[in-house]
């Protein structure tokens, strides 16, 4: 039940960055309009940045290349792109990704 | 105009009426902040430190990428950086609640402003419609909301201690697969061909930068910009 310091800094960082943007236009800015293509710009962030993410999981380990089998993060990918793309149920995918990893490690 | 008005419902007041109106949010919220308890445990941060990131930046998408990249041993600059950047469609939703809010007094719009979400702007804006909104009910809607967001992901994060062997039970891939699921609804809808050309530039950018730079903190926020700059620029 220990909080690190350096995690507390961290914390108080993210919540500063992610509470202006919240506070700003409610109470500094409250009739001014961001340019179309700022907005824009904006909704390509999370799908940029999640897609950077994930790939970083599914195919990079010690700054190396990691491919199956001997990192089999790629093909436990595939059974929870299957169920996001069917169920679009964020719980399904979950599960259907870390069933299919210990599988993989069974098996592999 | 007249028919339209006599079927909306009058405006809610009351902080029950908060807390009530945010019953989906609150169901909502239980299982997504369940589940960020239990991955924030496999990267290493205590039951605690879940708790204080729930309350203190309370905001889910960047809370998993966050940890994934305090787990992947990310400098402290480059998380914040991309916190910002996932972050910055806040804008769009407070923007859209001054109509509603503007006849309040600065500093209480200041401290309401803390509790927006999708999720909470979704629920705000349905109701409202534009319509002026008392403090009272707004902070019933967002203390109602938090507060289920930081019980569950506590919740979760003790469950997560209890897991034992987490590898064998695959939950090191169970942030990997949260992305995957975070990521398909944005490759739905409009824009979607431009979403997608940019998804798969971020994640050849970042891959190419961490192999030829490996251990890197800015390849993801670099490859965010880059990507998001050429889907912008896609008809």
């Amino acid at each position: 039940m220990t909080i690190r310091p350096q995690i507390f800094a961290l914390f108080v960082g993210m919540a500063l960055v992610t509470y202006l943007p919240r506070m700003l236009p409610l109470v500094v800015l409250s009739r001014f309009k961001l340019p179309p293509l700022v907005l824009r710009w904006l909704s390509f962030v999370p799908v940029s940045v999640l897609a950077a993410l994930l790939a970083k999981e599914l195919l990079v380990s010690g700054g190396k290349l990691a491919l199956p089998p001997a990192h089999p993060q790629l093909l436990a990918a595939v059974p929870a792109f299957v169920v996001a793309i069917w169920t679009r149920s964020l719980m399904g995918t979950v599960v259907a990704g870390m069933a299919a990893m210990a599988l993989l490690r069974l098996i592999l | 105009m007249a028919a339209s008005e006599s079927v909306t419902i009058s405006v809610p007041t009351t902080f029950a009426q908060g807390v009530r109106a945010a019953a989906p949010v609150m169901l909502g919220y239980l299982p997504i902040g369940f589940a960020f308890g239990v991955l924030a445990r496999t990267t290493g941060l205590s039951v605690a430190e879940v708790g204080l990131m729930s309350l203190l930046v309370y905001a889910g998408a960047a809370q998993f990428i966050g940890t994934g990249m305090i787990g992947a041993g990310m400098a402290a600059p480059a998380i914040i950086s991309t916190t910002f950047l996932v972050n910055l469609r806040h804008l769009l939703l407070s923007t859209a609640l001054v109509p509603s809010l503007r006849e309040n007094a600065a500093w209480e719009n200041s401290l309401l402003a803390y509790g927006i979400t999708d999720e909470t702007f979704a629920v705000n804006t349905a109701i409202l419609q534009g319509r002026p909104a008392t403090v009272s009910y707004v902070s019933g809607v967002h203390i109602a909301s938090q507060s289920t967001w930081v019980v569950a992901s506590v919740v979760g994060a003790l469950a997560g201690q209890m897991a034992g062997n987490s590898d064998a039970l695959g939950l090191d891939f169970a942030l990997p697969a949260m992305f995957v699921g975070l990521l398909m609804p944005n490759l739905r809808g409009e824009d979607r061909k431009a979403r997608l050309a940019s998804a798969l530039v971020a994640a050849a950018f970042a891959v190419t930068a961490l192999v030829l730079f490996p251990g890197n903190s800015w390849a993801i926020i670099v490859a965010t910009l880059v990507a998001a700059t050429v889907g912008v620029m896609l008809p």
